[in-house]
């Protein structure tokens, strides 16, 4: 048989029943949708962190205070143990790297901030003038921290959109004193309304000299230390300075965390990775179960035209073409229903799209390429046996039997 | 041509044997007219279906066309039946989601025939059997006498060299059997061999040289003048 009139052949067999044929296409294309609908969520989420993280700029440097209990850079240490504290000083040592481009220590604390009678709780962030750069933070009017040595504790800050709003409202907030803890400081600039930094929103932060900040919180040590390199190249170099410097001055120990924008970023990625694999994974399961539903509806097809077969084999078909003539029905079921459910997966990620505009759930081409495969691989497998049955019936048999 | 030497068959129904064939030798010219008549069960349709390839011998030794037969593979008979043997059955046996059409060319197109050529060789047929108004139709849509036609016209579409035809009028009123019989008896005046199972004698005592088959074994074979 030439393959298109094989194809011909087994779409007549197929359209013969359509109910049937109906139901496979059915099962076929929502398995292959939720392949790439899932997958495509998957990796689209992994975008989105990815592109997260790259915003802050891979040049970054992270030093925390404490060493990771694992050899490697991982999330994980970010709740590591404080055996002893970073402080000012030691920001100060790894300001001189040549490697280094910028630098800013920063402290977390929670605050009470007071103005005229409101008051509310905001998270307080102690920094440097440097942090604005390293963060992308915008201002939406006034100044940001000043330019100066990181242990002068001046008494301003600078306040997130929402704070400036539940405290002033439509007055005037530049200049005006605020109660912060038990102290009073000047207000010199408000944040401008956009973005997430430090796990936080900068809408309700409040931002402070790392030194003032230390006041308020009545610490010495550091949450942490951004270090940004000159470039990706020096980040070995910058590394190695951090190293030798806090080795020196923590009597030779080095007691501290040294994290990444790439290995952080690499093991989000890995993770989402896997994750997507898994989730395309248990959709996969759908199209096994799709594939044994196609067994056994070419069961009973084989059933049901054990005539038909017999007949085939008196007019000179042999046991292979048999078998190719049932594969072959299984396979264009699949193909169509894999192109269906590609459709339908499509349209679902563009509906995703439409929610969550942040949130590219394209799916990726293996994905596209491992749906579709799997669709073909199951019909073909799981037509093996059905063929196998028909291409022995006795051809006297399957005749006589009506 | 058709060469079948002791040739047996026999089934194991329940324990006990059946012997379908007992020992049968018989030869078949080319261009012969060959009915086989007997009681039922006696072996008629097994020794039919070992002509055609479809059932094969457990001993004896089968030439066609001076090829032994018996030791040939699966894709091999497919294919020596494909070339050499025409099938005829009491239920037709066509295709009901095909057309007219579409059931002769089905020998052509499993032969892997191109479309062009199957249509170039069934159109003729299809006029020669009487069937242009019905060639688009359905086989429920066509009367017994003209679904057996349609079955003619399949079973001799590839040119075979035998026409081996079970009961086929078994399903058809006097008429239309009659009908058949002289279109079967036209294609093996064209030198088509021709071998027809029957249980009516009015069908068998037209060919020109008739077996009768009884409990597996030829009792007669007498040949007409
Ligand atoms: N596949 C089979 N299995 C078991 N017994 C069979 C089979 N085919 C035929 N027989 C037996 O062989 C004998 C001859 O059958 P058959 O050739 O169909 O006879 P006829 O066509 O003359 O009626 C019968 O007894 C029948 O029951
Ligand atoms: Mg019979």
């Amino acid at each position: 048989m030439r393959p298109l009139d094989a194809i011909g052949y087994g779409l007549a067999s197929l359209g013969s029943n359509r109910i049937r044929t109906l139901l496979m296409l059915l099962a076929m294309s929502i398995g292959v949708a939720a392949v790439v609908l899932l997958t495509g969520i998957g990796n689209g989420a992994r975008l989105y962190i990815v592109d997260q993280f790259s915003s802050l700029g891979t040049n970054l440097v992270i030093v925390i205070p404490g060493r990771a209990e694992t050899a490697s850079n991982t999330p994980a240490t970010l709740v590591g143990e404080t055996p002893r504290d970073l402080t000012l000083a030691d920001a100060r040592a790894l300001a001189r790297g040549d490697a280094v481009q910028r630098l800013t220590p920063i402290n977390i604390g929670e605050m009470n901030i007071a103005w005229r009678g409101k008051e509310r709780q905001v998270p307080l962030v102690g920094s440097t003038a440097p942090i604005l750069e390293i963060h992308h933070l915008q201002m939406d009017r006034g100044a940001f921290l000043p330019e100066e040595d990181m242990e002068i504790a001046r008494p301003v800050c600078v306040i997130g959109a929402k704070v400036h709003r539940e405290l002033f409202g439509q007055q005037n907030a530049l200049g005006e004193l605020v109660r912060l803890g038990g102290f009073r400081c000047r207000v010199i600039g408000v944040l401008g309304s956009e973005g997430r930094s430090l796990g936080l929103d900068t809408e309700e932060l409040v931002i402070v000299p790392v030194a003032f900040a230390q006041m308020l919180l009545n610490t010495e040590g550091l949450f942490r230390i951004l270090i940004e390199a000159k470039d990706l190249g020096v980040i070995d170099r910058l590394k190695t300075h951090i190293k030798t410097t806090i080795a020196k001055r923590h009597y030779g120990e080095e007691d501290v965390t040294i994290i990444t924008q790439d290995s952080v970023l690499a093991t989000f990625d890995k993770i989402l990775k896997v994750l997507t694999l898994t989730v395309a994974g248990i959709a996969g399961i759908s199209l096994v179960v799709a594939g044994i539903l196609i067994m056994n509806v070419m069961l009973m097809a084989v059933a049901q035209r054990t005539a038909e077969i017999g007949l085939s084999k008196a007019l000179g078909a042999g046991q292979l073409q048999i078998m190719a003539m049932l594969v072959t029905e299984a396979l264009l079921l699949s193909s169509i229903g894999g192109l269906i459910g590609l459709g339908l997966g499509f349209a679902g990620s563009w509906l995703a799209v439409q929610f969550y505009p942040a949130l590219n759930a394209t799916p990726p081409p293996w994905a596209i390429a491992a749906a579709l495969g799997t669709a073909l691989g199951t019909g073909f497998i799981f037509s093996l046996l059905p063929a196998r049955r028909a291409a022995r019936l006795d051809p006297i048999r399957a005749l006589a039997g009506h | 041509m058709i060469e079948l030497r002791e040739v047996s068959r026999i089934f194991h129904v329940g324990g006990q044997e059946v012997r379908a064939m007992d020992r049968i030798s018989l030869a078949i010219q080319p261009g012969e007219y060959l009915s086989i008549m007997g009681p039922s069960g006696s072996g008629k349709s097994t020794l039919l279906n070992t002509l055609g390839l479809l059932d094969t011998p457990d001993s004896g030794a089968y030439l066609l066309q001076g090829q032994d037969v018996t030791s040939l593979n699966d894709a091999q008979l497919a294919a020596v039946r494909s070339r050499t043997i025409g099938f005829i059955f009491q239920f037709f046996h066509l295709i009901p989601r095909l057309t007219a059409q579409q059931n002769i060319e089905l020998p052509l197109l499993l032969a892997g025939v191109s479309r062009r050529e199957r249509t170039l060789r069934s159109t003729p047929l299809i006029e020669a059997f009487g069937l242009s108004d019905r060639s688009n139709h359905r086989p429920d849509e066509l009367s017994g006498g003209q679904r057996q036609r349609v079955a003619i016209a399949r079973a001799v579409i590839n040119k075979p060299a035998v026409l081996l035809a079970d009961e086929p009028t078994g399903n058809l009123d006097r008429h239309s059997g009659a009908d058949i019989i002289e279109l079967l008896e036209g294609l093996n005046q064209g030198g088509l061999t021709l071998v027809v199972v029957t249980h009516d004698p009015e069908v068998g005592e037209r060919a020109r040289r008739q077996i009768r088959v009884v409990d597996g074994r030829i009792a007669a074979d007498v040949r007409r003048a």
